[in-house]
């Protein structure tokens, strides 16, 4: 390596600038630096301001239109109040208590999986883990170094651009997609949306960019990488996903092992784009820390993920296992407005100890013979409460407009509670829909049935709960459906009893 | 393998057995009889350990443990297994996955590996036609949307996968026509061998010209009142429970 001193690095500038030039380079190169090393040592001073906004954008290096797109959500968050309609007490947020740059979060060093947590180590175990991944979400290596050892990134960024797509951090795509960001961002979720879209929108330090070009079948589930990665991903993360006529993709986002996360908040956007022919389908398994037996901590899981399906006969389908946070409140949701075009939503929500969950999805039908199909199955437990909010909207236009919405709940033991809200707004005499609804206990005859035949009242009940939330479940990819069948089953452990 | 002594039962404040003994010896088959509420229902889920009933006096062993002090899992896994008389359904779980599960469990218990996928589906094929079930409802939802029969067949399948020391037959007889009546029968005899032992309960003899017991024991309001052989089912048979209890009674009454 060959050191430059300052004295050379001053003449060659010379050589080819004026002083003036020099001298305005050199400063923000300081600045620069010295920006940067600020950001790696700690998080951003707590507060949110116009110059939070500007100071995050800055240092994402972003174009002046993306700034501008943010101060305008940011003046809009600030008019808006907390909304009151939800199923739950809003907790009392502080928006000026919180920092609103801590993406690359400083985790403890640790040296060996051995000074990790029994208790986390042995659900790693439990839901099969793999070991190096298992290395990642304790902590105990980088990401990176896992990344390097068995180049899984290289390997699979190489496969996806020979196919032309585009996979990659939202910051990255600002800066060598600018074109496709720009036409799409907030196309979907607009950044004055709700009280915490406008946030994501203000304040989003990274996320995800997915572009599937016309006509290819993405050659492989947008997983693994991403369930890495996400270890580290910040409080408001922003997903963008575009899929070109006659294309292909399933995308998995969140991780089935417990994250020990500290962060109070979650606020993310999710916005998808089928066009033409396209079909996207994108699998959420959550589980968020949340909060200890006396509902102490835990995340508050606040998102809005919607998708649209813009082209004729396109298809978006949600499924959600949600397991985690001490709220969560989220309605991935559909826009169907191109002829003959499919939204589908599957859910399985569940709570236990003092968990809130209120969620559910929103069909808006406006094209013509469009369909959607809705099939939730909330789990209450503990002194829990847990609710289906659905909203199945046909246009005026919307003629042979479909909707099968299938809405069930269980209930384990007998101080949780479960709540549906479903709301039906049509206007369109042709459409043809279909609500079931039923509510049912464990029964202890069915936990007694299987101790008999040598199963525990834990397991017996993990059955049981997988074999009601099944439909769900076998719309995941298989290696994740094994995964949140046993993540299932272990969030349940000493609710029975 | 089987000992009950002077076993006293209540369920809800209301004592169902009032001092009951029975010895069960490996290899065989006692039938237990008796009019409705004698308590013949409530013997079976005592030694099956459901919850809600309490015991409250006697003792019971299984191979030399005290049945009483197990769990309703390590009873099952020590052995014990009851054929319901209403066997439950459990939607979305499906009778193999079931199987496998609580095979393992119970293979775990005796510190045998788990069988492999291969090895499990092999004994499935097996018992499946010793048992005659049906292999369309081997992979459907566990008991659910069967009928009566299936249900009760299924039972005798769980019993040939588990093959446990003791099972306990509870009505197993009850709601079957004649060729269900058989088929569960002639899967209960070739299950039968000098190792295990089955208790039946039932209401009626037919069930016992198909399976014929060692033992024969009249349960009425609590407590054995007479043992016999095959003979004195059909004795009851013919002159009725009416019989036994005016005999009993007049025998009280002196």
């Amino acid at each position: 390596m060959r050191i430059i001193t300052i004295r050379e690095y001053f003449s060659n500038f010379y050589k080819m600038s004026s002083e003036k030039q020099l001298l305005e380079e050199l400063t923000t190169e300081e600045y620069k630096y010295g920006f940067t090393t600020d950001i790696e040592m700690e998080i951003a001073p707590k507060g949110l301001t116009e110059d939070t906004v500007r100071y995050i954008s800055a240092k994402k290096n972003e174009p002046e239109w993306l700034l501008e797109w943010r101060l305008k959500a940011f003046r809009y968050f600030m008019t808006m109040a907390v909304p009151t309609w939800q199923n739950f007490k809003h907790p009392e947020v502080d928006f000026q208590d919180m920092s609103y740059y801590a993406a690359p979060k400083a985790k403890p060093q640790l040296n060996s999986l051995d000074e990790v947590d029994p208790d986390l180590l042995e659900t790693f175990k439990k839901l099969g883990i793999p070991l190096d991944e298992q290395k990642v979400l304790a902590g105990v290596v980088a990401v990176d170094a896992v990344f390097d050892s068995v180049s899984v990134k290289t390997t699979f960024q190489k496969k996806l651009k020979e196919q032309g797509v585009i996979f990659s951090s939202f910051g990255e795509a600002v800066q060598e997609h600018p074109e496709l960001v720009r036409k799409y961002l907030g196309s979907v979720v607009p950044s004055t949306d709700n009280l915490y879209a406008a946030l994501n929108a203000a304040v989003f330090s990274d996320g995800s960019f997915v572009y599937i070009p016309k006509g290819v079948r993405c050659p492989m589930e947008l997983s693994t990488y991403f369930r890495i990665n996400a270890a580290n991903t910040g409080q408001f993360e922003r997903t963008l996903i575009i899929a070109d006529d006659r294309s292909y993709v399933s995308y998995l986002e969140g991780c089935t092992a417990p994250m020990r996360d500290e962060n109070q908040m979650h606020a993310a956007v999710v916005e998808l784009i089928a066009m033409e022919d396209a079909e996207i389908k994108y699998s959420t398994v959550q589980n968020w820390y949340p909060g200890d037996k006396d509902g102490k901590g835990g995340i508050y899981n606040f998102v809005t993920k919607r998708g649209i399906c813009r082209g004729d006969r396109s298809k978006i389908s949600w499924t959600q296992v949600e397991t985690g946070s001490a709220i969560t409140w989220k309605y991935p949701s559909v826009v169907l407005k191109g002829d003959s075009s499919v939204g589908e939503f599957y859910s399985v929500a569940l709570t236990r100890n003092h968990q809130l969950a209120d969620t559910g999805t929103k069909m808006m039908h406006i094209g013509k013979n469009t369909r959607s199909r809705i099939i939730s199955k909330g789990i209450s437990a503990g002194v829990s409460h847990n609710s289906y909010r659905g909203l199945v909207k046909i246009s005026k236009g919307a003629d042979g407009a479909r909707n099968y919405t299938q809405c069930d709940s269980m209930l384990i033991g007998d101080k949780c509670g479960a709540h549906t809200f479903p709301y039906i707004e049509s206007k369109n005499s042709t459409a043809m829909l279909e609500h079931e609804a039923t509510t049912s206990k464990i029964g202890e005859d069915q936990i007694f049935y299987l101790n008999q035949r040598g199963i525990d009242s834990e397991q017996a009940v993990g059955l049981i709960v997988n074999g009601y939330a099944k439909e769900v479940l076998n719309q995941l990819p298989m290696e994740f459906a094994v995964e949140a069948q046993k993540l299932l089953a272990i969030s349940l452990e000493g609710s029975v009893g | 393998m089987l000992s009950i002594n002077n076993l006293q039962a209540s369920i809800e404040d209301k004592q169902i057995l009032k001092g009951l003994n029975l010895q069960v010896k490996p290899g065989e088959v006692h039938a237990i009889m008796g009019p409705n509420g004698s308590g013949k229902s409530t013997l079976a889920s005592i030694l099956a350990g459901r919850p809600e009933y309490e015991v409250t006096g006697g003792e019971v062993f299984f191979e030399g443990k005290d049945l009483l002090e197990l769990s309703p899992e390590d009873r099952a896994r020590e052995g014990v297994f009851l054929a319901f008389q209403y066997p439950i359904e459990i939607p979305g779980v499906s009778n193999i996955n079931f199987l496998k599960t609580a095979l393992s469990e119970i293979r775990t218990h005796k510190g045998l590996p788990p069988l492999s996928a291969k090895e499990f589906l092999k004994l499935v094929k097996e018992k499946q036609q010793l048992v005659d079930f049906d292999a369309k409802l081997t992979n459907r939802s566990l008991n659910e949307g069967f009928s009566g029969g299936e249900k009760k067949r299924n039972e005798i399948f769980q019993l040939a996968m588990l093959n446990p020391k003791l099972a306990i037959l509870d009505e197993t007889d009850s709601g079957l026509d004649i060729d269900a009546l058989r088929i569960v029968a002639n899967g209960v005899n070739q299950l039968r061998s000098s190792e295990n032992a089955f208790v039946m309960i039932t209401h009626y003899q037919r069930l016992l010209e198909y399976i014929v017991p060692d033992f024969v024991h009249v349960l009425y309001d609590g407590r054995i009142v007479r043992s016999g052989t095959k003979d004195l089912a059909l004795e009851l048979e013919e002159k009725g429970y009416d019989w036994l209890k005016e005999s009993l009674d007049t025998h009280n009454a002196i």
